[in-house]
């Protein structure tokens, strides 16, 4: 019985690609299974080859598996691009409107199997129910009863009519059927039990979205851009039941400064955005630091420069994150490694925001921001809404009727009390210009320093809880150290590596800044090597840890950045392949 | 009862002597004390420019922001806190310039803020560059030869865009720009007031007498109807945009606080932001 098994729906963008692979995501995370799903697609809405990578398991995966077990065709390409990732003894099953054919470097391998999807879903009704017969097919194969998806479907269309159920779930058992009729049973793609737990599946975003309403956010000034979408969206949503709401701003500098403006008038406002969008920001994340107003900036990273790949996984935007804007400001900048992280990251983010009233950052990469993951239901008792230093109105009864109220009062951690318009005793003024207690403008030498003081003290010599995961030997012979959904990949590898006897460590930074110094040095001392992964060119996390003066004897950087998310298998052959060459 | 008094404060602006801005801080302090508002239930949202620095002028709460990027913070604080009023201000550059785009859409969006535009066409603080309001053959330190670009027409440009409450007054009539700002905040939409600022030091022609040479006032119109956006147009084109007085109001639009589905009366910054576990539990349901 498989523990885990890797299946993959392939065809032109429009065709319903997704929704044939999210039925197949939900219905089996509804039965207690993990999934991990990740999406192929280009930045086209119709053509274009499309697929969903679906890994089902019995345990929590945060990667996409090494290869496929089950693939589903409905056009050649599909077959044709992503037959090479069929495991040996894995199967293509194919639309056989197309005839489809095996690649010839494939077809000792693997076996195809073609079944007249659209055929049948037109006898049962309409072609555009082919997704339900092929997921019939698949079902067989996988042991599954082929109603497997019912509630699923049930959910999905029984609001709008019971007799689309039904005939979805017709289309269903008649691909079950022909499947069937090929006179074939596969007992090596049964699947072991599930587990009894009830799971959640979501992408990054949602969970970033959902975290965000936790937290309290009411105001979400945004410009559209893949892979940041959904957040708005998702928003869109929720708000309007709390009172908030989404606004499209007329681009990303408009966003940022509307931001800006709700988050000084005292509400929790985020925005959130791509590469593209974050180089727009720039100017006003630094009126953000200089003003000292808490800002929540979600950069989902793509790949870049420019427009770059803009529906591809990279993690190339540290730099710009970290030191974009000109001058210098304190920043704080989460860098979560799961969906579920993401959740409790985005909460926490409006908590930095306000403790430390400067702009915090959520940045995730592309692979967190959309695979679907199953994670354990949230825990409300976590989720605590922290708004900072606040004048109280004794602070506010002080300030004499022609004074004005000393926002940016040097208190001992640099950390100002704030108040809001509105409130009476606590005019006082906001300017980018540098300034003094009252918010007054002053350029004079002796200010400016004092003030830079004050607002970078803030997080001087701080580490934020949670900066660094560590997992592994204590006293490792490699020492990886990554960032962002590489922990899925990372993790296995060093799973893997562990059972291969080899003393492997996996050091996850979860905080990009402050920068934990600390944590990370404690762990590159006790390794014999370190190698830092990252899905960039340049390697920016390499170069970060050295900026901040982490060094090691041997010290190297293994990036990859042709869009697509580390496998396991290759960081696991990477670290082989260095302990050889180490030992010689 | 608060009074213009309540609006002054003890600083000095550092605008040149007979900067046309002068008028304009008079006129809004003078606005803000007519309709009897409390100094801390205004919040001044200005931009970057000399006229920038009048958020610091006027006793009210006040953000000074980066340059063209006043309206979308003024935005921000108006959806935070639907109870404030909300005025932005800065300079021909600032708001038809770098933050064209931002005017435009504020305009659209029509929520209830009052932008005030000190236009003296040209650029001031950095010492006299062409500005987007510059007419065409100006000369200025960037258009030595003149200016070879057709300015730019706020006027036409708002009416265009949608704009529910349009005014421009002159720096050199305080009665009338103060009753054109009180005007606009009375307003429940969008309103322009765009201002002739003359800049005293880089402008030597569009001087306080060339302004007075060369624009009307509605005024001498009997029958001009500001409710009638045809009309509107008309006279603006027919002035060349050299007139004075309210120019157009729609009284009818709504704003855009009270089309936002879900969206209380109580403002933002007053809500209790816990969730609650039954919420919670709900929406996290939607997950499963
Ligand atoms: C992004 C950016 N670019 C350029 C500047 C320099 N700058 C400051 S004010 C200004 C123009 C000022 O003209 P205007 O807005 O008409 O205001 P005025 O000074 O005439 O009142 C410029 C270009 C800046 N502050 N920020
Ligand atoms: S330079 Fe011009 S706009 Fe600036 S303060 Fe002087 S007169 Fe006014």
């Amino acid at each position: 019985m498989l523990q885990e098994l890797s299946w993959k729906v392939g065809g032109q963008q429009g065709e319903g690609i997704d929704s044939t692979g999210k039925t197949f995501s939900s219905s089996l995370n509804k039965m207690g299974y993990f999934i991990y799903s990740y999406r192929h697609f280009s930045s086209r809405i119709k053509g274009g080859h499309t697929n969903d990578k679906v890994r089902v398991s019995t345990v929590q995966r945060f990667s996409s598996a090494d290869a496929l077990d089950i693939l589903l065709a409905f056009d050649q390409e599909t077959i044709d691009f992503n037959g090479h990732e069929l495991r040996p003894g894995g199967v293509v099953i194919a639309d056989a409107k197309f005839n489809p054919t095996l690649p010839a470097d494939i077809a000792k391998d693997v076996s195809l199997f073609s079944i007249p999807f659209t055929k049948i879903a037109e006898q049962n009704g309409a072609a555009i129910m082919k997704n339900m017969v092929a997921l019939g097919a698949t079902s067989f194969v996988m042991g599954l009863p082929p109603d497997f998806c019912a509630a699923e479907l049930q959910s999905k269309f029984g609001k709008k009519s019971q007799k689309i159920v039904e005939q979805n779930l017709l289309a269903v058992k008649a691909g079950y059927e022909a499947m069937e009729q090929q006179g074939r049973t596969f007992p090596e793609f049964a699947l072991a039990p599930a587990t009894p737990d009830h799971h959640l599946l979501m992408i990054g975003n949602d969970a970033i979205g959902f975290g965000a309403l936790a937290a309290g956010v009411r105001v979400m000034p945004a410009y559209p851009i893949t892979p940041a979408s959904d957040v708005m969206e998702y928003l869109i949503r929720q708000l309007p039941a709390v009172g908030g709401l989404v606004i499209q701003t007329e681009d990303e500098i408009a966003a940022l400064n509307m931001t800006i403006g709700a988050s000084y008038a005292g509400s929790r406002t985020l925005t959130a955005t791509s590469g593209p969008g974050l180089s727009l920001m720039m100017e006003a994340i630094g009126l953000a630091g200089m003003t000292e107003t808490p800002v929540v900036i979600v950069d989902t990273q793509r790949g870049g420069p420019s427009t770059g790949l803009p529906t591809k996984h990279e993690q190339s935007d540290m730099y710009a994150v970290l030191f974009g804007t000109h001058g210098e400001i304190p920043k704080i900048v989460l860098a979560p490694a799961t969906a579920e992280e993401c959740f409790y990251a985005s909460v926490q983010s409006f908590n930095y925001a306000e403790q430390y009233q400067c702009p915090t950052l959520l940045i995730t990469d592309l692979a967190l921001s959309l695979a679907s993951q199953s994670v354990m239901p949230f825990d409300y008792s976590k989720v605590t809404i922290d708004r900072g230093l606040l004048a109280t109105a004794e602070d506010l009864a002080q300030v004499g009727p022609s004074d004005m109220f000393k926002r940016y009062e040097r208190l001992e951690n640099g950390v100002s009390p704030r108040v809001f318009p509105g409130q009476k005793g606590g005019l006082h003024h906001v300017t980018g210009v540098e300034h003094n207690e009252i918010g007054r403008p002053d350029e004079g030498a002796a200010n400016h320093v004092k003030m830079m003081d004050k607002r970078l003290g803030k997080l001087k010599d701080v580490e934020l809880p949670g900066s660094v995961s560590y997992r592994g030997a204590q006293d490792p012979d490699v020492l990886l150290v990554a960032v962002g959904s590489s922990y899925g990949p990372i993790s296995e590898a060093l799973d893997r590596l562990e059972a291969a006897g080899l003393s492997v460590g996996h050091a996850h930074v979860h905080v990009l800044s402050p920068f934990p110094v600390k944590s990370l040095s404690q762990r590159m001392q006790r390794a014999r090597q370190v190698i830092v992964v990252e899905s960039n060119a340049t390697g920016q996390l390499f170069h970060l840890m050295r900026f901040y003066g982490l060094s090691h004897a041997e010290m190297s950087s293994y990036t990859k950045y042709d869009g697509t998310p580390f496998l396991p298998r290759e960081v696991e052959e990477k670290v082989r392949g260095l302990m050889i060459a180490w030992q010689r | 009862m608060a009074t213009v008094k309540e609006f002054r404060n003890s600083i000095r602006p550092n605008w040149c002597p007979g900067c046309g801005d002068f008028a304009v801080q008079a006129a809004m302090q003078r606005a803000l004390g007519n309709l009897d508002l409390e100094p801390e239930n205004v919040a001044i949202i200005s931009g970057i420019g000399c006229s920038g620095r009048i958020s610091g002028y006027v006793n009210a709460y006040g953000f000074h922001g980066v340059h063209g990027r006043s309206l979308p913070v003024a935005q921000g604080v108006k959806l935070a806190n639907r109870k404030l009023t909300v005025l932005a201000a800065g300079g021909d550059g600032d708001g038809f310039g770098i933050g064209l785009n931002h005017f435009m859409h504020a305009v659209r969006r029509n929520m209830d803020i009052t932008y005030i535009v000190m236009d003296n066409q040209i650029y001031g603080l950095t010492k006299g560059q062409h500005s987007p309001t510059s007419s065409f053959g100006f000369k200025a330190k960037t258009t030595p030869a003149g200016n070879i670009e057709n300015s730019i027409s706020p006027l036409q440009v708002s009416l265009a865009a949608g704009i529910t409450y349009l005014a421009q007054g002159f720096s050199h009539d305080v009665n009338q720009l103060t009753e054109l700002i009180q005007g606009g905040i009375e307003h429940k939409g969008f309103s322009l007031i765009n201002v002739f600022s003359p800049c005293v030091t880089y402008n030597k022609v569009n001087t306080y007498e060339w302004y007075k040479e060369h624009t009307v006032n509605l005024n001498q119109f009997a029958d001009y109807n500001p409710l009638d956006r045809g009309a509107a147009i008309a006279k603006v084109i027919e002035t060349d945009g050299l007139c004075t007085g309210l120019i157009f109001k729609d009284t009818e639009k709504p704003v855009f606080e009270d089309l936002v589905k879900g969206y209380q009366d109580a403002p933002i910054v007053d809500q209790d932001l816990t969730l609650g576990q039954e919420r919670f539990d709900r929406i996290m349901a939607e997950f499963a």
